[in-house]
């Protein structure tokens, strides 16, 4: 007999991109001509490690194929004959020692991470509720159904110290709190899937590669609050994501997780995709909430009482984020004490980021709140390539900010961000080396803000293109010397007066760029010297 | 006028699938472009009349966001990407070099409606930086090289 083999082929956007369809015929095709009864394949979310894909995993051994190309498929296939070696060439090789490592949990790019909410992304098919009950799933919505009450489960979620990992890091408990409390004939729970941050894919990875978490989280979140109607909104750019949510949510309503009186409980939830159509303001969620009542996403002064009790068409509405309602399930399972058992005090379970560019190892991470900047860039991320010196990492998007080497012991959790001048953000980390120009890096975020803001308040639709104006004089060797004075008294003025979150965090790329780079922004002015050699009418 | 008459008839497939509620605008507004490429001027008036809206509001919605196309598009839609991680891996000497072989700038669409050149704030696919999207299709990690290689003088022909 042999042994019974899975071989998964990773269909995330980057590995798709890359061939993985192909791929995975031309697998199918091997498998029947060799007549591998002992073998299923299958199609993954993401499985990480994007940046070398398209990757192929055999399991139970856990091989990691990367890189595989078309011509690579029958040596894989034909190394599960009896007595066949897996071709070694496809092993991820040790940047530094070169030696091949054939088990992806001895890559150190997996070895530091601890996969909680990524744990089904890249083991199973997105697109089969099958695989998702096999790994647990719906259990948790079970035992939330049939052995706790409403406010047991807003009270597990409260003590688990779980914080809303769409940036803002408001504790979710309190929010579904106030939502439950809320007296109303009908409300709504909302996921916002309109991940917009340049440089963070996040959202879309989890939405594509294990799409029932999510459903399982905001049913949960339905009956908790007393809500009986969900949405997803997913951005535009995500139709990959749209696709298999939808599959998802008719393979829930078939085993009856969703509809009428689910698991025949007196409780009914259904839950649709509303499809942004591009626009970064509306993962805003006033924005978000105009949008989905078919207006143009511009932000409103943020309501008192707050959305979870005045929401969407008047009605109290609950917003979080994909990833907090991916944690639900966990917490509702594990408890509360099990969630928070790592963490720092105050941001308790794990983070996840979109590590990328100038590291060796990029891709989606999952890693405990707490966890140093340096172990995510040199362990996880395997250092910065070529042999370049690290020059400074940005988190939180276009509102956060790019810290220094001097500060890469800094635990990373929501508060330690923060008082750094960046942000948790939704959770995109890029790694800039010598060959980055802070200046530029300023300018491109302040474009990005330029494009995005709605245009709706002054200092917001104004501030920003006078910052931009500046930056970009500074690139072209047009500085003048009150610019950098110029730039924190505007920033300082954004950050004050804006409406929304998008103008108010505007200005951080800026002021951290000036707080540990300031003498980058000195030579740009005064020498007309670009340090790093990118502004090309500059000198280096 | 026949082709006038397949896209009143299209249009009113669309609508027949909604309940002229003003919150469905933008999934109307959606499956409309991706059944015509863009949202043709007629379509607006239609729309209007459907959910008892003035046109001006209808366009308000349509030019706030960054899908919907007042104008009709190329067959091949060429999205690169400006996230940054595509940024700081050198997205804009990418953007330059497509810009000079299809002689457009970004946002135009050549005369034959063959390519239309755009960027996008970030397609997600950061671990394959600098990236592009010619349709559906995804390009990951692009060189100049690269580049002329997608566009190859046969391509253009």
């Amino acid at each position: 007999m042999n042994k019974m083999r899975k071989i998964l082929v990773c269909h995330g956007t980057g590995c798709i991109g890359g061939g993985a369809e192909q791929i995975f015929s031309l697998l199918e095709k091997e498998k029947t001509r060799l007549n591998l009864s002992n073998v299923v394949l299958k199609r993954t979310g993401c499985h990480g490690f994007c940046q070398r894909g398209p990757l192929v995993i055999v399991e139970p051994e856990g091989i990691l194929y990367c890189k595989v190309q078309p011509q690579d498929v029958p040596e894989i296939v034909q190394s599960l004959l009896p007595g066949g070696n897996p071709p070694q060439r496809l092993f991820y090789h040790d940047p530094v020692t070169g030696d091949p490592i054939p088990y992806y949990r001895d890559i150190t790019f997996y070895k530091k991470q601890q996969r909680r909410v990524l744990r089904n992304c890249g083991r199973i098919d997105p697109e089969d509720i099958e695989d998702y009950l096999e790994r647990g799933g719906y259990q948790a919505l079970q035992k939330a159904l049939m052995e706790m009450t409403q406010e047991q489960i807003i009270d597990e979620v409260k003590r688990s110290g779980l914080r809303g990992l769409g940036g803002a890091g408001f504790p979710t408990g309190k929010k579904w709190e106030v939502c439950y409390k809320a007296q109303s004939d009908e409300k709504y729970v909302i996921c916002n899937g309109d991940e917009g941050d340049p440089g963070a894919f996040q959202d879309r990875s989890l939405m594509e590669g294990d799409p029932h978490s999510i459903l399982e989280g905001m049913i949960i979140a339905g009956f908790a609050v007393g809500a009986k109607k969900g949405f997803i909104y997913v951005r535009a750019e995500y139709p990959l994501a749209v696709k298999r949510l939808k599959i998802a949510i008719n393979q829930a309503k078939e085993k009856g997780f969703l509809g009428k009186n689910i698991l025949g409980c007196d409780f009914d939830f259904d839950i649709e995709i509303f499809q942004g159509a591009g626009a970064f303001v509306c993962g805003e969620s006033t924005a978000l909430i105009e949008s989905m009542e078919g207006k143009r996403g511009m932000p409103k002064p943020h309501p008192r009482p707050r959305l979870a009790e005045v929401g969407l068409w008047g009605k109290p509405t609950l917003i979080n984020n994909v990833k907090t309602f991916a944690n639900i399930p966990l917490i509702i399972a594990n408890g509360a004490e099990w969630f928070a058992s790592i963490g720092t005090e105050k941001s308790k379970g794990t983070a996840i980021f979109s590590l990328t560019g100038k590291v060796v190892n990029s891709g989606l991470i999952e890693v405990p709140m707490g966890i140093k900047l340096r172990e995510i860039i040199y362990d996880i991320g395997g250092g910065i390539p070529n042999g370049k010196a690290f020059k400074a990492v940005q988190t939180g998007g276009p509102s956060g900010g790019c810290l220094p080497a001097r500060l890469l012991d800094m635990p990373v959790d929501f508060d330690s961000l923060t008082e750094a001048g960046s942000m948790m953000g939704s959770g995109g980390m890029v790694v800039m080396d010598e060959d980055t120009c802070m200046v530029d890096v300023a300018r491109y975020f302040l474009e990005f803000t330029v494009r995005e803001s709605c245009g709706k308040c002054i200092p917001c639709r104004v501030g920003t293109k006078q910052m931009y104006d500046i930056l970009d004089a500074i690139t072209k060797g047009e500085g003048k010397r009150e610019d950098i004075d110029l730039l924190l008294e505007l920033s300082e003025v954004i950050k004050r007066a804006s409406l929304c979150a998008l103008g108010q965090t505007a200005p951080n790329p800026v002021l951290t760029t000036i707080r540990y780079f300031r003498e980058e922004y000195e030579a740009h002015i005064f020498e007309k010297r670009c340090p790093a050699g990118v502004c090309d009418r500059l000198t280096r | 006028m026949k082709e006038e008459k397949k896209e009143e008839k299209l249009l009113k497939e669309i609508l027949a699938l909604y309940k002229s509620n003003k919150s469905e605008l933008i999934p109307i507004l959606l499956q409309v472009q991706s059944t015509f490429g863009y949202l043709p001027p007629k379509s607006i008036k239609v729309i209007a009349r459907f959910l008892n809206m003035s046109e001006s509001q209808i366009y308000a919605v349509a030019s706030f966001y960054t899908q919907f196309r007042l104008t009709p598009l190329g067959k091949k839609r060429v999205s690169v990407c400006r996230g940054t991680a595509c940024h700081i891996r050198g997205a804009s000497h990418i953007l330059r070099e497509i810009e000079r072989i299809l002689g457009l700038k970004e946002g135009e669409t050549s005369a034959d409606l063959e390519y239309t050149l755009d960027t996008v704030a970030c397609i997600g696919c950061c671990a394959l930086a600098p990236c592009l999207k010619i349709n559906d299709k995804v390009y990951g990690e692009m060189t100049i090289e690269k580049v002329r290689e997608i566009f190859s003088v046969s391509e253009k022909q």
